[in-house]
């Protein structure tokens, strides 16, 4: 394939790529990203190879593995073009029934589809589950329509027409400008004004620039960018090569985490694709710009999703951030002016170029603009990467769109913001997603981890948990952050074991004001956040903890018992038999009683109880009852009186 | 050569662009404790407790002195409530890894700091780095590293170039705040002897 020449060329290969597609011609779709393959989609995608060939069908039917649609839960998730029929929880036996069924005669295979628990209706199409219909995916929506190592494909969606928009009918100004119209805020996680920090780095005198993607997401329980950076790599390069052209940068970094295998992949893919067909390299398109990007892999330390220790670490030194007072798109990667944008911030771009700013401003609230990705899991009933306008409430989010929580449990807070975030409680469910929103709840967007959390969460340890992953992943470089958060973890830890002090709240707070205030980095300066938004809205709890000895949410392990209610045992021996200690004694007609000091409160007895009993209870706070008599634990079964 | 003209508690004061606000203060005669600044090593600002208020444009806010750069008109505040406090509560923290060390006792006593208020983990290193860089950026030997990672790390000598490096040496000694370095190179020096012993040394003692 001869390089690319000018933006019409492309054009008239893309027309070319989509005079050989039939849409109507039936497509499978296997999403083939890192959730689904680890739910069996290689088998799935191998055994649709498979059936379409013993059946003949090779030449009347694609098959593809695409990026990730965002239903991690139920995957692997299978979507039937031209009808986007959707299947879920597919496995390799499923296939030749949906091949003969769907693909032949054209019925949908119904024990597949998506069942609403709420209604019990089955949705056939993707868009009729309300997981997806509630959302506005403008960044996710191309993955399932892509094979994600195919350029092709990606040109076949329009892909790499707004870089030929911007390098020839645009000067590096005016994608500038449009950039910064958009009022594009930076998705990693502080929200910086993306055209704003290019400026900056625009008019640095510095003649060599940079332009980096930070794929280092490394918050529990995140996975938008891998998401983005898997299943549709091109739109990630696309961007940073048109934010190079904006800045006067001719070099691009991508940063990604070594914990990520198949986003590296795939990114190396595309770049080796792009630079074939003439979108990277020299020259690019006939513009006279050129632009190269290099890939790095992270050594795992979650640090240096921070920019300056990203940077450090880039120039091939220990990830520490640096105690520089100067903005590194003035001084950054050697010392020179460096953009650096997370990834999807990076896959606005070409969105931006492509339907202007004006269509970008029109979604969204007054301060956050757009669309942001969050990844929905914890105590919820569909996990899995959520696309909504900026202004949904948490509740629609939690609710119309993750379904609410599962088992019948209550609401209790949703975490957003990662590690360094804060818990949001019930009465705050209104709120609206944005930067602003969120940080004056005492939270923040970070990079868009939301975690629910039900009634049975103890928030005491959620602060404990989250500290104790900030202490782990500190640098070690400064004293507040090193120090402090070791201390801090220590007395949460104390706190949830039932060696908490009264004063305690206080020391925490101060450690917290000094790890705030004092630390060298954004890593420290937010990593009192889950003991300070825990301690805003549910202090009752710590002071359940230090005072009573109680765990409310009876989840501390040190703080509760297990009690068998002998109103209630029916000696049906299946606590007795699944106990792992051995600490319960009974037999088929004797009443259950659970030895205290065996006791190794796994929680197995409360889990097998059976519900219509209900007679194993957490106490907290309280004595344990003393045990019922030994002569009046026999029971006498009603059948068997005679 | 420009100067610049700041005001540090409230005494006005005469700086060289490029200079940081600790070195202007240090000129005016107006002490910052520091504990990982030495005057021949790029700034680290680890230790934050050269942590002072700065106002500009009507805005305060706090930054560390060894690292920030004197700018016109720039009010300096080096001993507020605030301030205080977050040395006090540093250098309690510290204390729980080195509780004897000279320096870091003066400071206490000045900041009212409490040796006992943490939990003890007396590790004596307190991570200030004065070894490590000295060694790399004056002596350029990068003899003496910090191993493992984030709170975990410590210092270790690197046998074989301590093995020759360090014998005539030993300008990292008398840097350090506390005095966990002795001890380490006592470890080292036991390594190297073990490996003259083996015959792979070139000179024990």
């Amino acid at each position: 394939m001869a390089r690319l020449s000018s933006p019409e060329e492309l054009e008239r290969f893309r027309q070319e790529i989509l005079s050989k597609r039939d849409p109507s011609k039936p497509c499978i779709s296997v999403c083939a990203g890192a959730g689904c393959i680890a739910s069996g989609a290689d088998e799935v995608i191998a055994a649709f190879k498979t059936e379409i060939d013993r059946q003949g069908l090779a030449a009347e039917v694609t098959t593809k593995g695409t990026g990730c649609p965002g239903f991690c839960e139920r995957g692997p998730v299978v979507v039937i073009y031209p009808e986007q029929i959707c299947y879920l929880q597919v496995t390799a036996q499923d296939i030749p029934e949906i091949v003969a069924t769907t693909i032949r005669e054209k019925k949908v295979v119904d024990r597949l589809l998506y069942v609403d628990p709420a209604t019990g209706e089955k949705a056939v199409h993707e868009s009729d589950i309300a997981f997806y219909k509630n959302q506005e995916r403008t960044l996710l929506c191309s993955n399932i329509r892509i094979d994600s190592k195919s350029i092709d494909d990606y040109l076949a969606i329009n892909g790499y027409s707004a870089l030929a928009k911007a390098l020839s009918q645009m000067t590096p100004v005016d994608v500038l400008e449009e950039v910064k119209k958009s009022n594009l805020r930076g998705r990693g996680g502080a929200g910086f004004p993306t055209g704003r920090k290019w400026e900056g780095s625009r008019n640095a005198a510095e003649k060599i620039k940079y332009v980096i993607v930070n794929a280092d997401e490394g918050d529990p329980g995140a996975f938008m960018d891998r998401a983005l950076l898997e299943g549709n790599p091109h739109s990630i390069l696309e961007g940073l090569i048109i934010g190079g052209y904006a800045i006067g940068s001719n070099e691009g970094y991508i940063y990604v985490r070594q914990e990520y295998p198949l986003a590296v992949e795939n990114i190396n893919l595309a770049i080796k694709q792009a630079e074939i067909y003439g979108l990277l390299g020299k020259n690019i398109l006939g513009s006279g710009f050129d632009f190269i990007v290099k890939v790095h892999q992270g050594a795992g330390a979650f640090v240096c999703g921070e920019s300056t220790a990203l940077m450090t670490a880039l120039e091939g030194r220990v990830g520490e951030p640096r105690p520089k007072y100067v903005r590194s798109n003035i001084k950054g990667l050697w010392e020179r002016p460096s953009v650096l944008n997370n990834v999807e911030t990076w896959a606005n771009v070409p969105l931006i170029i492509n339907n202007g700013s004006d269509w970008f401003t029109k979604i969204g609230t007054a301060g956050s603009k757009g669309t942001k990705i969050f990844s929905l899991v914890g105590k919820i009933t569909n996990t899995g990467l959520v696309e909504v306008p900026m202004g949904m409430t948490l509740r629609d989010i939690v609710y119309k769109i993750g379904g609410g929580i599962p088992g019948g449990k209550k609401f209790k807070a949703v975490q957003t913001g990662g590690p360094s975030g804060g818990c949001i409680p019930e009465q705050l469910l209104d709120l609206q997603v944005g930067f602003d929103e969120l940080t004056k709840a005492g939270s923040m967007m970070g990079s868009g981890g939301m975690i629910v959390m039900d009634e049975d969460t103890c928030m005491v340890d959620v602060a404990r948990y989250f500290i104790n992953f900030l202490t782990d992943e500190s640098c070690g470089k400064c004293v507040p952050c090193r120090e402090g958060l070791r201390q801090m973890h220590r007395i949460l830890t104390n706190i949830t074991q039932g060696k908490g002090k009264p004063g305690d709240i206080e020391i925490l707070a101060e450690l917290s004001e000094t790890a705030v205030e004092a630390s060298l980095c954004a890593l420290g300066k937010s990593a009192p956040n889950p003991f300070l938004s825990t301690l805003r809205h549910f202090r009752e709890e710590y002071e359940a903890h230090i005072r009573e000895k109680r765990c409310p949410a009876l989840s501390c392990k040190e703080l509760i018992i297990f009690h068998i209610d002998p109103q209630k045992c029916q000696a049906c021996r299946i606590c007795l038999k699944k106990c792992p200690a051995g600490a319960i004694d009974g037999s088929k007609n004797t009443i259950h009683v659970i030895d205290q000091q065996k006791c190794t409160r796994c929680g197995t007895c409360f889990e097998v109880c059976p519900p219509r009993f209900a007679a194993v209870q957490k106490l907290s706070g309280v004595p344990c009852p003393p045990p019922i008599a030994d002569d009046q634990r026999m029971i006498v079964r009603k059948g068997k009186e005679k | 050569m420009s100067d610049i003209r700041l005001v540090i508690d409230d005494k006005p004061v005469h700086a060289q662009k490029g200079m940081t606000v600790l070195e202007a203060a240090q000129s005016a005669g107006i002490a910052i404790p520091t504990l990982c600044h030495h005057e021949k090593l790029e700034p680290f600002g680890g230790c934050r407790l050269c942590i002072v208020e700065i106002e500009q444009r009507g805005s305060t806010r706090l930054v560390v002195s060894c690292v920030y750069p004197v700018e016109n008109d720039l009010i300096v505040r080096t001993r507020t409530d605030k301030v205080n406090r977050l040395r006090k509560t540093i250098l309690e923290l510290l204390l729980a890894h080195a509780p004897d060390s000279t320096l870091l006792s003066a400071y206490a006593k000045q900041y009212g700091a409490d040796r006992d208020r943490f939990e003890k983990e007396a590790s004596f290193c307190i991570h200030c780095g004065l070894c490590v860089r000295y060694c790399a950026e004056v002596k350029k030997q990068n003899a003496i590293g910090f191993i493992d990672r984030g709170i975990r790390k410590e210092i270790s000598f690197i046998p074989e170039v301590a093995a020759k490096a360090c014998w005539n040496c030993k300008e990292c000694f008398p840097l350090c705040p506390t005095s966990y370095l002795q001890a380490a190179y006592v470890l080292t020096e036991a390594i190297a002897s073990a490996g003259a012993a083996a015959g792979t040394a070139p000179h024990a003692g």
